[in-house]
């Protein structure tokens, strides 16, 4: 999808011609998902970045700690993700420095964030990007998302890109409100093994957050196990078929 | 105070290190006639004592809404007043749309502070002439702060701004240390009574729901305003101090006010 290109910046000189913004997305994170739980709330990705098909950049993280009860995930557009992280970043300096005790809560960062990619996207330079916000204040957990378009919500489950065709009837089927950390961390798992078979553009080397009452615990990278020996895919497509055709 | 020579410019110094012209400012919110703010550790009452310039005029309002959650009452002139009520209610819905949240009352009380100091500091512009208690909940809980022309601000457990309010300071000052634990009731009885002080010796004589006005914000109570007829229920905590004043017993028997025998009866 092109956009912001077509109108000429005028006044003479040296910069005459189209103005240039964000158009199209360069180096790519894939899905992002989370879910909320009784105690906490998980969000998972892989840490890859695509250059179109190729799988560049192969160890990346793209989940990001903002706060001590909040964390943010993103897919699309990583230069633009790093963008956000250091808004983000600045945003919680200036929060510090204004030394009242006050805190930004996990709704309020979301908000913040609402406002930011709203904002850009009215400018048409959109930070090209599907962040998922997962937080823990107050004894409950906050999940939301917003993405290049400034469009957001909180929900229980929350998934983005390839996640959010092949991930989200998965995470809808196996979500109770009583969900524990411990399982959403196994169900996140299985799922994120299911888009690396089925995503070209989804890499099988994860990364797990959680927030909880006692903080914030982002993993370590760590390769989920897969299985190629199904007879059937060992065997090839046309096993047992005698036709000639 | 006295005229001295170095009173003229905001941008001037005394050799005593003072700056009078901020001072001056501060006097014009001692003309102004009473308020009187109050909180507990849920509630945060403000009572204030309404002029009028003469019996056809309407009594000056003195509380204003900023949000659902804070609230102020002015004392001092009152098209400065209007002007930081502008302020604060834009900063207030800002940071809502912004942040999804209603804004600390620190932080709120500290832009308003901001920009008072700005205009001392300016050979072009004069301080605010006016002085403000504003009252608010959030998530520390209630808060009652004063912001001066100077650009200081503080905050206090109970606290009274304009005219004679010294006397609602004494009183104020004698019962505070209960404050914390009142209900909301009982927290509008010690500011009526407190905003009374201010009148005992004065002109007005006493409150009616013509010239006093009251407003309360808290934990589940968003910023309330009472006025005119309905000042009245709260007014009658002044007939009961009435009674307990006149004696005991007597006056527990006693209808307040009673009237002398009627002239007719022989």
């Amino acid at each position: 999808m092109k956009i912001g290109g077509g109108h000429v910046r005028g006044g003479g000189g040296a910069a005459d011609g189209p103005v240039k913004v964000t158009q199209t997305p360069y180096v790519v994170g894939s899905s992002v998902l989370g879910v909320k739980c009784i105690d906490g709330v998980v969000i998972s990705s892989d840490t890859l970045a695509s250059y179109g098909s190729m799988a560049k950049f192969r160890k990346i993280s793209r989940i990001h700690k903002v706060s001590d009860a909040c964390v943010i995930g993103a897919g699309g557009e990583f230069s633009d993700f790093q963008e956000i992280k250091k808004t983000m970043d600045g945003v919680m300096i200036e929060q510090f420095c204004m030394d009242d005790g006050y805190v930004l809560t996990p709704s309020a960062i979301h908000q913040y964030l609402v406002r930011v990619m709203y904002g850009r996207r009215n400018k048409m330079d959109p930070l090209w990007n599907q962040v998922v916000m997962a937080g823990f204040h107050d004894g409950k957990a906050t999940l939301g998302m917003v993405d290049q378009v400034g469009s957001n919500f909180e929900s229980e489950v929350i998934a983005t890109g390839y996640g959010l065709y092949m991930g989200l009837p998965l995470l809808r089927n196996a979500y109770r409100p009583d969900i524990t950390v411990a399982e959403a961390k196994k169900l996140l798992e299985d799922i994120m093994r299911v888009l690396f078979y089925r995503d070209a553009r989804t890499s099988n080397s994860i990364q797990i957050a959680a927030v909880t009452k006692d903080g914030v615990e982002i993993s370590e990278f760590y390769d989920l196990e897969t299985k190629w020996d199904y007879q059937r895919f060992v065997d090839g497509a046309r096993s047992g078929d005698v036709s000639t055709w | 105070m006295f005229r001295n020579q170095y009173d003229t410019d905001i941008t001037t110094y005394s050799p005593q290190g003072r700056v009078h012209q901020i001072e001056y400012a501060m006097e014009a919110v001692k003309q102004g006639s009473a308020v009187v703010g109050l909180r507990s550790a849920t509630h945060v009452v403000l009572a204030t004592l309404k002029r009028s310039s003469s019996e056809l005029a309407s009594n000056q309002r003195k509380l204003f809404e900023i949000d659902s959650h804070v609230g102020i009452a002015i004392a001092g002139l009152t098209a400065d007043a209007r002007v930081l009520t502008r302020f604060m209610r834009a900063e207030c819905h800002n940071h809502q749309y912004v942040y999804e949240t209603p804004m600390p009352l620190s932080r709120l009380v500290l832009a308003v502070a901001d920009k008072s100091q700005v205009a001392t500091q300016r050979a072009s512009k004069r301080p605010f002439g006016v002085g403000l208690l504003v009252a608010g909940y959030d998530t520390t809980g209630a808060h009652l702060y004063q912001t001066c022309p100077s650009g200081n601000y503080f905050e206090y457990e109970a606290f009274a701004i304009g005219a004679r309010s010294q006397s609602a300071k004494t009183y104020l000052e004698k019962h505070f240390e209960s404050f914390a634990a009142l209900s909301l009731e009982e927290l509008c009885r010690h500011a009526i009574l407190a905003l009374q002080e201010t009148v005992a010796s004065s002109k007005d004589t006493e409150l009616t729901t013509r010239n006093t006005a009251l407003a309360f914000v808290g934990r589940d109570t968003p910023w309330t305003m009472v006025e005119d007829d309905s000042v009245e229920e709260y007014l009658l905590v002044l007939d009961a101090e009435d009674e307990l004043e006149e004696g005991d017993a007597d006056a527990a028997r006693q209808q307040p006010q009673q009237p002398p025998a009627a002239m007719d009866e022989s």
